[in-house]
């Protein structure tokens, strides 16, 4: 169990283009995720869990999840988030009403519904006040003793980070299929990672190549 | 795997089918006997119980939704169900919660909801049930919309599609 003192570290400027994407075509890496074989090994022996995933649907998350014998629920929360806000507008995102209004639309839930939550990489584009909001509203609609996936990138001086979608290979395998690039609201750190999940029970973290930091929250 | 390219639908020729197209909007309940596409606006809905539903590229459906196979081009705000399989394309959009022996997906659908497979024994009791209960019986869906004020315009194919307002 770790606690923190520490706070999320702000976002400095942002010199590139918004929405820039440097590299049009998609490109796959297919790598082992400790993340990821922690957060099933959790669930392995139980049948019928209600899973949620942030990331929209991939044909490969649908077949892993409900292979295991789970009920899927899916959320494409980044493409809400810019269908409501528009693409890395993180002022936007900290006005409260909006905040309450957007997650009333999309984690409208109720408390105590979901087994574990796969949200990849989602809240490293959410900006503070949004971000600990979602946090909030994980928390009440996930069950004690539920999990928590969710990856951050490890490099704390770069506010760019790839865009990516995970499809579940196996259960400690991944693909990255990566496409162009997103500014991220704010870089993390151990401590504010620690901070931030101050609600919850135990946050683990895994240290891997291509600066990503995968990280398993317990509720 | 969700990367290949996904064929266009097509009616087969040699099932008859029943064809709603893009500029009727109907607004009450469905059921078909036969193949359905449905490329105009549905409110309400629909079943086609034995058969398969492909909802066009037009199509806007806020309709509950049961059929032996659903094809997704269009979009569609409501629940389905579909025995056999649904196939979500690339540029459809579903609202709802599914249930299911076996989905397909293409990257860039975009889908908010849950999906629960049923393995195709539990599909089969749950159809024979259905069946006891009923043919066409429209139990588990939800309830069309109030029925507007003003008049509705409805085109149907020849066959076995039923329409009731």
């Amino acid at each position: 169990m770790f606690r923190a003192s520490g706070t999320a570290v702000e976002p400095g400027p942002f010199s590139a283009q918004k929405g820039q994407r440097l590299a049009a075509k998609e490109s796959h890496t297919v790598r082992q995720s400790r993340g990821l074989e922690q957060f099933f090994s959790y669930i392995n022996d139980q049948e019928g869990l209600s899973i949620l995933d942030l990331a929209g649907l991939t044909q490969e998350n649908i077949d892993f999840v409900t292979d295991l014998g789970h009920k899927l629920y899916t959320q494409d929360f980044l493409r809400s988030l810019d269908d409501t806000f528009g693409r890395e507008e993180f002022t936007a995102q900290a006005v409260p009403n909006r905040i309450e209004t957007f997650l009333d639309q999309n984690l409208d839930f109720k408390e105590n519904t979901f087994d574990g939550v796969l949200v990849w990489d989602v809240m490293q584009y959410l900006s503070p006040a949004l971000l600990n909001a979602t946090v909030e509203r994980l928390f009440q609609i996930t069950r004690p003793r539920s999990y928590l996936l969710a990856f951050f990138n490890a490099d704390e001086k770069s506010l760019i980070s790839p865009q990516t979608t995970f499809r579940i290979q196996s259960q400690s395998t991944l693909m990255l299929a990566q496409h162009g690039q997103r500014q991220q609201a704010q870089v993390f750190n151990n401590r504010s990672l620690e901070k931030l999940f101050g609600r919850f029970e135990s946050v683990k973290f895994f240290l891997t190549r291509e600066h990503l930091r995968e990280v398993i929250v317990k509720r | 795997m969700s990367t290949a390219p996904f064929k266009t639908p097509e009616i087969d020729s040699s099932r008859s089918s029943a064809t709603i197209g893009k500029a009727v909007k109907i607004i009450g309940q469905i059921f078909s006997k036969e193949d359905l596409y449905v490329d105009g606006d549905v409110e309400g809905t629909i079943e086609c119980q034995d058969n398969k539903l492909t909802i066009g590229p037009n199509g806007k459906l806020q309709a509950g939704v049961r059929a032996r196979e659903v094809v997704v081009l269009g979009q569609i705000k409501g629940n389905v169900e579909a025995n056999d399989r649904i196939d979500i394309r690339k540029d459809a959009r579903l609202i709802g919660d599914i249930k299911t022996a076996r989905i397909v997906i293409e990257d860039g659908a975009y889908f908010k909801g849950s999906i629960d497979i049923v393995k195709p024994d539990a599909a089969k009791a749950n159809a024979a049930a259905q069946a006891a209960s009923g043919a066409g019986s429209s139990q588990g869906l939800p309830k069309p919309p109030a029925a507007s004020p003003t008049p509705v315009a409805s085109a149907v194919g020849a066959g076995a599609t039923d329409i009731k307002r």
